[in-house]
């Protein structure tokens, strides 16, 4: 999640479910919580019992909406200029937090004399290159005192592999120029302030519909809700991310978050929903291809990453707690190639495969469709039903070579050469596809060792009840045994490239375990041992390291995974570590032995800016720690104990600690005192001093500003979606300049205000169906619940199409059509947009031709278009058509052959 | 001592997520109602058919779904005029309501008093319970139930079926297990416990609500004015007709079984101390029948 980590600095929540309880006021905009998250919505709830207030601000007027105080409707993909208003209201109104902005944020920093606003470029930031359609960021970096002297010329023993940290060192800068009064014109506040002076209350009416009245009480009541004595949180989810603007949506947020100081704290913070069980889990660990566990980036042939020196040089932040970086680089290859990983051979760092281009979900179908891909392993997605313009997916699929599916139920992917539309319409014929396919039956949930982990970071154990029936195996089982065929067929060759896969550590089979619990299934990895690889052990004895502070970058240590280490922590009553994410001791608030929260079990992120700069509790903390504690004894969240004794990491008796609520671990060294000073030149966390609570940024800051980080701008800034009803109010430029679109398969886009695709079309989840359905639709239980695809509508538009309640109609995009049955629902809201009428409808994306609850595939109508940062498509926000479609019409409908 | 058990719904939170209709469907292993005809050409799926009634595909109670949230879109006018569902498109405080609902358990049930054979009973937590085995489908009590809860199904009684509802998980209380339903509830919507307390904690949040400026909160048959009480009652913010409940059930006229004391007519001079005390003594005796099992 780029958005949080260019604010904040880490791709997380940052706060926790239960922390919602505490909140004076809730904004959930971007996500239906209560329909998605319907078990972290208790806290919600309980929040609305303690009196707080729910915002919702939302297309649609959901179930979410139904049990908020307040529902701000907006027109889909405006979310910039409500929230630009939001942040405008703030500045001009004088309600941000002034105490928080000066110390905890980059507001008084001065950004570089040749940075141009959108404000000077209608649109544009400085630095954009129209030929190569991309931004330089040169001119939007900070300006810096000048870089400290390095001493002493680099010496040879310095580039020895041992001595990356030291490495580090030489790469610290000046210090970022301030002013404190945030009154210099070049200052980030001052930028800020200019930047969103445009997004008026008249501004966000013309542009999303939203009535200016709703828009201020939103406004009023969620500034109220922020400051010293109060704190607001905010909660989105997908529909965020699923634009081609999703990342500075995120940003938008964390701007309002850091000027109204609610980020780090309780009750504050921004709550980043996830829409699966794991997904979180999913790119610590990642199954991504750009990433490397812990967020370190994969290696890529595209910048200077040609040895490991090279590369930690290029991604290493030497001004922030990254710094330790090499420890956790080197950490990880001695976890995965073990012995072989030397310090002669950088440690294997060139058995690293290195990235070439975007390999993502959508380019990666694209290379499809288009004959470059010969085999694909589809484990736990349905792209024929969940991917975007999902037609051309299915078809894509169909050059393929090879497919492997491995799943619950034989998916529409597994199908799809004998009952897709495709099949039907005979556009496919079985005959003539080529495509091998092998349908492998997954092991449930119940019967794996293995984890979760949620929304809030926390990662929790569930054990293995029963073996999974016949031939059905995990997913980890596959690729385990996969690993092991392919290490027997390269053994003996002398072929150089097939080095990582020989010296792949890949020892991950118990069977003694597996028949002491039992099990028919002899050959079942060990989960256990899967999670003290990533923990990280010390290679001399295989002990396991306490955390991440015991990793050193010498080849002494291995972690298969930085953040999640100490999950297998040893301990005095457990020498030998245990797992804790299997913990389940339930607490009063923070339950700190329940589960594992990485990073070391943190909660609430950033909780150093819980306290005030001197280290003293504000008074919200101080009246939730009364409520929590009433011995007095807990000050606030995380507070600053100038009389308790403690040790520091040198081994020193030493006055003074950091302390937090139930145990909490502060997100700050444990002795350094509130009033330390920044050391210029100082590497890693000297750099700051002991008042910057954001210790992953290179400057200690929560960055309004962001001189580095996303590709298309330094501030959030409202473009149209890809495809809109309306030219874009605020700016002549449209869209986001540089949002993601595939050459040689470019997706068929309508016009801006295209008469044949006029109303504004969202798709969603719900509450009945989880994603592509594949688990849900096949389940009696569900289906009959959701039992149909229905497209919501307003009774204005219903009216004028002539359209009744539950009538079949035909959604058609560029891209394809679904048919769908009518949900004629005043939930739904016609928009003036810029003095034009603008309807907008709705549709769940669950439906496919397969399971007990079939229908239309939504996904036939969206593009492949996305968010230039992440690749995330535009889902959110397009445009459609809508016929009605006579009885007798149907008849020629989802024709099924027979099978 | 034995107390009353119940739910206490707060409509409040319900965010309509119908996990206390499948936490219903698993734990008394009823299936689901899909299509009589599977596939048809508007229809593809083997389910039944969109409604077009919000988000509620299941319609009402049935034999098979022993819990049912229901849906209520709705908009009020500042006249006062209220519209439900498209009919116009005035959205002037739109709202969309939600409430799980269930069988009221009556204190004065008039399904018991109805069933010729005895197979409804009172059980020691004070819900009334359907013996399947003594059931003969008769559909008395069907009539008698001012809520719409009972209905008939099962194979039995040469396929006509037998009277089917909710038990109020008869099984789980037997093992000191909280309903399926409320078990499942995320948002704490559906609170299961001792009704006294539930009362308590009912009263508390319509002052809460009503200090927050809500004053169209209120409960229904937390007191004795509807069937002595209802062991599932509800916090509602509209008209209980807003939700489809009956603001004064009455006993149907043709109920006349023997035990029937409100069709003698005596039920205006005994009062409601003595329904009270009738009820602390039969509260009593279950007290002593629990003991005894225990």
């Amino acid at each position: 999640m780029p958005g949080l980590g260019i604010g904040y600095g880490r791709g997380g929540a940052t706060t926790f479910l239960q922390d919602l309880q505490n909140t004076d006021c809730i904004l959930i905009m971007g996500s239906n919580f209560a329909e998605n998250h319907p078990v972290g919505f208790r806290w919600v709830m309980k929040a609305k019992m303690n009196g707080a207030k729910i915002l919702h601000v939302d297309p649609r007027f959901t179930r979410t909406s139904a049990v908020s105080d307040l529902h701000a409707p907006i027109r889909a993909g405006s979310d910039i200029v409500f929230l630009g208003g939001m942040i405008n209201y703030i500045i001009q109104n004088n309600k941000y937090f002034e105490e928080y902005v000066v110390n905890y944020t980059n507001a008084p920093t001065l950004v570089d004399e040749s940075y141009q606003d959108t404000e000077d470029l209608d649109g544009l930031f400085s630095g954009w290159n129209a030929e190569a359609r991309k931004y330089d960021p040169t001119s939007w970096k900070y300006q810096s005192e000048p870089a400290p002297q390095t001493g002493a010329p680099q010496t040879p023993e310095l580039d020895r592999p041992s001595s990356f940290t030291e490495r580090v060192g030489k790469l610290v800068g000046g210090r970022p120029t301030q002013d404190l009064t945030l009154q210099d014109p070049n200052c980030v506040f001052q930028i800020v302030k200019r930047h969103y002076a445009r997004y008026t209350p008249e501004m966000v009416e013309e542009a999303t519909g939203c009535p200016k009245e709703t828009f201020l009480k939103v406004c009023e009541e969620f500034t109220n809700c922020s400051g010293p004595d109060r704190t607001g949180s905010m909660a989105y989810a997908v529909a965020w991310t699923q634009h081609t603007t999703g990342v500075q949506m995120i940003r938008a947020a964390t701007l309002i978050q850091s000027l109204l100081g609610n980020a780090g704290r309780p009750g504050g913070g921004i709550m980043a929903l996830r829409g699966h069980a794991t997904i979180q889990g999913s790119t610590d660990n990642p199954t991504l291809y750009n990433i490397l566990p812990g967020y370190l980036a994969t290696p890529s042939a595209q910048k200077k990453h040609d040895t490991l020196g090279d590369y930690l040089e290029t991604e290493v932040t030497p001004t922030a707690y990254w710094a330790n970086m090499p420890k956790f680089m080197v950490s990880l290859l001695k976890a995965w190639f073990g012995d072989a990983a030397t310090a002669e051979n950088d440690y294997g760092y060139r058995w690293l495969p290195k990235n070439i281009a975007d390999h993502s979900h959508m380019p990666m179908f694209v290379n499809m469709a288009q004959g470059k891909m010969e085999g694909f392993f589809c484990m736990g997605q349905n792209p024929a039903v969940g991917g975007q313009d999902a037609g051309y997916q299915r078809k894509a699929l169909a050059k393929l070579k090879w497919l492997v599916v491995s799943d619950l139920y034989e998916t529409e992917t597994a199908s799809f050469w004998y009952d897709s539309p495709e099949i039907n319409s005979g556009e496919l014929t079985t005959e003539d596809i080529q495509t091998e396919i092998f349908f492998l039956p997954k092991a449930h949930i119940a019967e794996i060792d293995g984890s979760f982990t949620n929304t809030q970071r926390l990662v929790q154990w569930h054990d293995k009840a029963v073996d999974p029936p016949g031939e059905c195996r995990s997913d980890v089982h596959f690729t385990v045994h996969l690993g092991l065929r392919l290490k027997e067929l390269y053994r003996d060759s002398p072929d150089p490239k097939d080095d990582p896969i020989k010296n792949l550590t890949w020892n991950y089979i118990d069977e003694e375990e597996n028949r002491r619990h039992g099990w028919r299934i002899l050959d079942e990895p060990s989960a256990d041992l899967i999670v003290r690889e990533i923990n990280g052990y010390f290679v001399e004895n295989n002990q396991l390291v306490k955390g991440f502070g015991d990793l050193k970058d010498d080849g002494s240590t291995a972690c298969g995974n930085w953040i999640y280490s100490g999950i297998y922590a040893p301990t005095p009553e457990h020498p030998n570590g245990f797992n804790r994410a299997a913990s389940r001791q339930k607490g009063l608030y923070v339950s700190p032995q329940w589960g594992f929260a990485w990073p070391a079990n943190r909660h609430i992120l950033y909780n150093r800016a819980s306290a005030d700069p001197a280290g003293n509790p504000w008074p919200k903390e101080a009246r939730i720690a009364k409520a929590f504690d009433p011995t007095g004894k807990t000050k606030g969240y995380v507070w600053w104990d100038p009389d308790a004794e403690t040790t520091n990491p040198q081994g020193e008796t030493v006055r003074g600690k950091w302390v937090g609520i139930e145990n909490e671990i502060p997100d700050f060294p444990m002795t350094k005192p509130p009033t330390a000073e920044a050391k210029p030149g100082g590497v890693g966390l000297d750099f700051h001093s002991g008042a910057d609570p954001f210790i992953m940024k290179a400057d200690g800051k929560a960055w309004l500003f962001a001189p580095s980080g996303a590709v298309d701008g330094p501030l959030p800034t409202h473009y149209e979606p890809a495809e809109a009803p309306v030219q874009n109010p605020l700016y002549t430029q449209q869209v986001n300049p540089v949002f993601k679109k595939f050459q040689g398969d470019e997706t068929p886009l309508a016009e801006v205000g295209d008469p044949n695709y006029p109303y504004v079309i969202t798709t969603y989840r719900l509450t009945e169906h989880h994603l592509s359905g594949a688990m849900t639709r096949t389940l009696p239980w569900l289906a009959e619940l959701q039992p149909e695809l229905f497209v919501e509508i307003p009774p204005e538009l219903a009216e004028a199409l002539g359209i009744r309640n539950t009538q079949m109609v035909r959604v058609s995009t560029p891209r394809g059509s679904a048919e769908a049955k009518a949900l004629v629902t005043k939930r739904l809201t016609p928009f003036n947009i810029s003095g034009k009428l603008v309807y907008q409808v709705g549709m769940p994306m669950h439906w496919g031709y397969r399971g007990i609850a079939r229908g239309a595939v939504p996904n036939n109508l969206t593009s492949l278009v996305g968010d230039p940062n992440v690749s995330i498509h535009e889902s959110k926000a397009f445009l459609c058509n809508i016929e009605p479609l006579a009885d007798d019409v149907n008849e020629n409908l989802n024709q099924r052959p027979a099978h | 001592m034995a107390q009353a058990l119940g739910f206490y719904t707060d409509t409040t939170v319900c965010i309509g997520c119908k996990a206390c209709q499948v936490a219903c469907h698993q734990w008394n292993d009823l299936p689901a109602e899909l299509a009589e005809q599977p596939t048809g050409p508007d229809h593809p799926g083997e389910t039944r058919p969109l409604t077009g009634m919000s988000y509620d595909n299941t319609g009402s109670l049935s034999d098979l779904n022993w819990r049912h949230v229901k849906f209520i879109e709705k908009s009020q006018a500042s006249d006062g005029t209220l519209s439900y569902l498209p009919t116009d498109a005035s959205r002037e405080n739109l709202q969309w309501l939600m409430m799980s609902d269930v069988c009221k358990h009556c204190v004065q049930a008039p399904c018991l008093d109805v069933c010729p054979t005895g197979a409804i009973m009172r059980t020691e937590f004070d819900s009334v319970y359907i013996q399947q085995d003594v059931c003969n489908g008769c559909r008395d009590c069907v009539a008698a139930c001012p809520f719409g809860v009972i209905h008939m199904g099962g194979p039995e009684n040469e396929g006509k079926g037998i009277a089917k509802k909710c038990t109020l998980c008869y099984d789980r209380l037997q093992h000191s297990l909280a309903p399926a339903c409320s078990q499942a509830c995320p948002t704490a919507s559906i609170q299961f416990g001792p009704i006294e307390e539930l009362k308590t904690r009912a009263e508390a949040r319509v002052e809460q609500l009503h200090s927050m400026g809500m004053s169209e909160a209120r409960l229904y048959g937390a007191d004795e004015t509807i069937l002595g009480g209802l062991n599932a009652f509800y916090l509602l913010m509209d008209e209980p007709e807003v939700y489809g409940l009956p603001s004064n059930p009455k006993v149907p006229a043709r109920n006349v079984g023997p035990t029937n004391l409100w069709s003698l007519g005596t039920a205006i001079l005994m009062g409601i101390a003595g329904l009270v005390s009738f009820r602390k003594r039969r509260m009593d005796t279950f007290a002593e029948q629990r003991r005894e099992v225990r």
